[in-house]
């Protein structure tokens, strides 16, 4: 089934104001899961593109994905939806943390949801793992970006030096 | 006012280097917006985190906070925009090449080539994440480490919404910390 730029729009609504902890594990539960427009293996490799482009990388996998399906239509109702109810509710939340943000139940929700917030992109990463069915070349890339980023090595040179192994890992894969 | 458009002209140099996403260039936010300019301190610097955090939405978002900080909600427009404007043209002009190469072979390979790098990534920030959440729990790490590992197992595991676990989390958080 191919969606409509309406369809992003009210798709990437959604997405945008149940994301907490951060769009993609949410953009995939949408797309992949309830919707079925793409399947594991088609958001994974957009959500690959959005994040080797510079730029927030939810907007970026939205844009290709929006493209993909309705052009710039699609890709600007994408983005739309996916913005518009977050910055919303962020201007209120500013509001309120600006009156009420010494408090100590306000520290200690915001401490909750961010350690369940890690968990929420750990558990999607282990979902797409399984979804996608890695190769074991592809695995070793896997864990070697995962390494490489916990050690805190700066970005753009993960991706530099990754990014060629991971298309050689996907050559005997793609024919 | 020309405090915001420094802000401004920062983040759209950013936009177009921050690959990897908005978190990636949080340490350069932070010469930004603390060492150069002194717009907030540290500590304001790491609440402005949270609270993006607790808003649902893009991560990126938290540039939003800052320009709140700097000029209300002007700001945290004009910094949502100053991010996600630059960068996301790119996008759009990347998306449109790929439209006119689709069924290339090549293609398909670099962008299958690219799974398991994101893939690498993704459990990288949420480990990470994980790490900055600990410290907001003083000495209680425990806890925190249990609401991270128990909501990894139940995204993996069940399709029911995660709003479950972030909403059971900030109960705790509450309870525990409150």
């Amino acid at each position: 089934m191919r969606p409509t730029a309406k369809n992003l729009f009210t798709a990437y609504f959604q997405v945008g104001i149940s994301s907490f902890g951060g769009a993609n594990a949410w953009a995939r539960r949408m797309l992949v899961e309830k919707r079925g427009w793409l399947t594991d293996g088609e958001f994974a490799e957009r959500l690959g593109l959005g994040q080797v482009l510079p730029g927030p990388n939810a907007m970026n996998t939205a844009i290709i994905i929006g493209h993909g399906f309705c052009g710039v239509r699609g890709a600007a109702a994408a983005v739309g939806g996916l913005f518009a109810g977050p910055l919303l509710i962020l201007t209120a939340l500013c509001l309120i943390h600006d009156r009420f943000g010494h408090l100590g139940v306000v520290r200690g929700a915001l401490a909750g949801v961010a350690s369940a917030a890690a968990g929420m992109m750990l558990g999607t990463a282990f979902k797409m793992v399984s979804g996608v069915r890695p190769s074991a070349a592809m695995v070793l890339v896997g864990l070697a970006a995962l390494g490489l980023a916990l050690w805190r090595v700066p970005l753009p040179w993960i991706i530099l030096a990754l990014a060629p192994l991971g298309v050689l890992a996907a050559y005997r894969e793609v024919k | 006012m020309t405090d915001l458009l420094a802000l401004m002209a920062g983040l759209a140099q950013l936009s177009v280097i921050a690959v990897g996403g908005g978190s990636a260039v949080l340490g350069d936010m932070h010469r930004l917006i603390v060492d150069e300019h002194g717009w907030m301190d540290d500590a304001g610097f790491a609440r402005s985190y949270a609270l993006a955090q607790a808003s649902p939405g893009p991560n990126v978002l938290v540039v939003g906070v800052f320009g709140w900080h700097i000029a209300g909600p002007v700001g945290l427009l004009g910094a949502t925009l100053a991010m996600c404007v630059p960068s996301g043209l790119l996008a759009l002009g990347f998306a449109g090449m790929r439209a006119r190469l689709v069924g290339a072979r090549w293609l398909k390979r670099v962008e299958r080539g690219m799974v398991p790098v994101a893939l690498g990534l993704v459990t990288a920030s949420a480990l990470l994440l994980g790490e900055t959440a600990l410290a907001t729990w003083g000495n209680l790490p425990l806890v925190a480490m249990a609401i991270t590992a128990a909501t990894a197992g139940f995204v993996f595991l069940s399709r029911r919404s995660p709003l479950w676990m972030l909403g059971g989390g900030a109960v705790l958080g509450v309870l525990l910390l409150g």
